[in-house]
């Protein structure tokens, strides 16, 4: 829009941007403080004396002789062995993406190929069960599953995170695979492939953009899930951010409660790395949906 | 495509969808209209020498396991749990209508009645972030819509981070800065001249800080959507508007708003359904003493402290699974419409 249309008054520009530069701290502050409270000792960044102490370092000067220690990761990592959270977490939302991913991609291909009205329908169901609140869904699932005995275990907890994500997954496939000429798979079939070889052969080759895009989403879901893995994990296999909950309850005892501020720092960073270099996707993944339909 | 090549394309999803999401349903009805055993007691009569007998009663463990292991869903109590005290609580509502001296008075008596206390807080908070996000992400796509190319992209990385974070996380960041010892709490300590002031103090704050954070990670969603949408606002038509001597804001108004209208749609649908399910913050900001949502009460009955309370933890996820249908009845409704008459024709 760099013309006419656009032009304006010095004024309005330095409210706009003054505006974006309180929203730009609002959103990036908090990740910053934490980052730097986490290499504090708690009695720095949990201030009563005064906020400067954080900035200084006094204490922490005091207790370990630097103004910056890592005594909190130290404690978290392997005191408490956060890295089998962390290890969890990597098998869980990996498992999540590939397998959703491979169901996704059939599905939303069957739902763009169909013109059946029953096609429809699937879609409108997957919309209300997105609505779903997944932990009125967990109620649902943990007296079964200690029945049958499968609660605890990550195969269990990974099939439940497919099943949920299935419905946004069945969504975002399904337009993105509208966009593929029908006449692609079409013509494979008029020269004797069957629809599977023919999805195979014509399809999956171009249908990596799409499949990545998704494949983002749900690994955000698995990933920043809360009430299904707090609710269906046993201890040993809790993932990383029901095991941050869990450092909560115990914060009374001095210095706990700088676990949890390293534990989240660290659970935070894969998260940045990952929006770097996808935002691209990301923004048009979100705005898929929406400028579409 | 063929009936049969589009259920075995279709398959596994819809299966993974019917076992854990369209079962659990049924199994949250079914588990809503059970209750747990109730004790089964054993008098022992315990007697010792030249002192005589005494009778204990006490809880016959064994006789539990067994009722446990024959009907592990609990006894059957029809529509009980709806009705009593934790859910909607018909006796004591009645009650309060009859005490309360006018309708603030009686919805401050409803206010103790666990249900309708999640409820109040799930709907405020619903309604409350839903346009806020929408208003201020709408701001933000018009400011960073003039920012030059190049600041464009870090701009947007920093913007959607809130959004991107674990919502369990992005509360207790905040969390962590709002808390009395926090930075931004000595800073309000500090403006406000009230060294005692904590925002976990009064339901008011509480609620207050639980909504800055539903603001602050949704607004990004709002965000990206409009700015994309920004993108696709016909030239011509601005130009057009500036020729006919629009000013800024009435282009805003007559051009912009009503192109981005539909997208407006697609936000509140999406934010009304993911506010509503709100769980993760009041477990950051350890509120529950001044705000629960429905979610919460859900979580914090499977967490029971000695037994997990099924089936009214199943209660609540039935009256909340019905207010997500009204929630979304409006839109079923216009898909449906839509549907019909395309096909009449």
């Amino acid at each position: 829009m760099a013309s006419k249309a656009s032009a304006r008054s010095p004024l309005a520009t330095a409210v706009l941007w003054g505006f974006l530069a309180i929203w730009i701290l609002a959103a990036a502050f908090p990740f910053v403080w934490t980052l730097w409270g986490s290499f504090k000792v708690e009695l720095d960044f949990f201030s009563l004396r005064g906020w400067q102490n954080a900035l200084t370092g006094r204490f922490t000067e005091a207790q370990t002789g630097s103004p910056f220690t890592g005594q909190a990761y130290e404690a978290a990592w392997l005191r408490e062995e956060f890295w089998r959270n962390a290890l969890n977490t990597l098998i869980v939302t990996g498992s999540v993406v590939v397998i959703s991913l491979t169901f996704g991609t059939l599905g939303g291909y069957a739902l763009a190929r169909s013109g059946y009205r029953y096609a429809f329908w699937i879609l409108i169901v997957a919309l209300i069960f997105r609505a779903m609140p997944h932990i009125t869904l967990v109620s649902g699932y943990l007296l079964p599953f200690f029945q049958w005995g499968i609660w605890g275990s990550i195969p269990t907890t990974v099939i439940v995170l497919v099943a949920i994500n299935q419905p946004f997954t069945l969504w975002m496939l399904h337009s993105f695979f509208l966009n593929i000429p029908k006449d692609l798979d079409e013509s494979a079939m008029v020269d004797g492939c069957t629809r599977f070889e023919a999805f195979r052969r014509v399809i999956v080759p171009v249908m990596w953009p799409g499949v990545i895009t998704t494949g983002l989403f749900s690994f955000l879901l698995a990933y920043n899930d809360f009430a299904v893995t707090a609710l269906l994990l046993r201890e040993e296999n809790l993932t990383m951010v029901p095991k941050i909950a869990s450092f909560l309850g115990s914060t009374q005892v001095d210095g706990e409660i700088m676990l949890a501020v390293s534990s989240v720092v660290s659970a935070t960073v894969p998260l940045f790395l990952l929006v770097m270099v996808f935002q691209r996707q990301i923004v048009s993944g979100l705005t898929a949906g929406a400028v579409k339909g | 495509m063929k009936h049969g090549a589009f259920l075995r394309f279709i398959a596994p999803s819809l299966a993974a969808m019917v076992l854990f999401i369209a079962l659990p349903i049924v199994s949250v009805l079914i588990q809503s209209m059970h209750a747990e055993h109730e004790q089964v007691l054993k008098v022992v009569e315990n007697c010792v020498p030249f002192a005589g007998c005494t009778e204990t009663t006490s809880i016959d463990q064994e006789a539990m396991r067994e009722l446990r292991e024959e009907r592990p869903l609990g006894r059957f109590v029809g529509g009980d749990i709806y009705a009593g005290r934790n859910h909607l609580a018909f006796d004591s509502v009645g009650a309060a209508w009859a005490a309360s001296d006018g309708i603030g008075d009686f919805l401050s008596r409803l206010m103790n009645l666990r249900f309708y206390k999640a409820l109040a807080f799930t709907l405020t908070y619903t309604f409350v972030v839903t346009p806020f996000c929408i208003v201020i992400g709408l701001c933000v796509a018009l400011a960073l819509n003039t920012l030059p190319k190049l600041l464009k992209g870090p701009t947007i990385f920093l913007s959607i981070l809130p959004m991107m974070i674990t919502p369990l996380i992005g509360g207790l960041v905040l969390y962590w800065m709002l808390d009395s010892r926090g930075i931004l709490g000595s800073a309000l300590i500090y403006l406000t001249g009230d060294p005692g002031l904590s925002l976990k103090a009064s339901p008011v704050l509480t609620w207050v800080m639980l909504i800055v954070y539903g603001v602050w990670s949704s607004i990004p969603f709002a965000f990206v959507v409009y700015y994309a949408g920004l993108q696709t606002v016909p030239e011509d038509t601005l130009e057009s508007a500036v020729i006919d001597g629009a000013s800024r804001w009435e282009r805003i108004r007559y051009v912009i708003i009503p192109h981005l209208a539909p997208l407006t749609t697609f936000i509140a649908l999406i934010q009304l359904m993911d506010n509503f399910r709100v769980l993760e913050p009041i477990v950051s900001f350890s509120a529950e003493a001044n705000a629960i949502s429905l979610s919460y009460a859900i979580l914090n009955d499977l967490r029971g402290t000695e037994t997990a309370l099924f089936g009214s933890a199943a209660a609540t996820s039935m009256l909340t699974i019905i207010g997500v249908a009204v929630l979304l009845s409006p839109v079923i409704w216009r898909t449906w419409r839509d549907f019909t008459s395309r096909n009449a024709h």
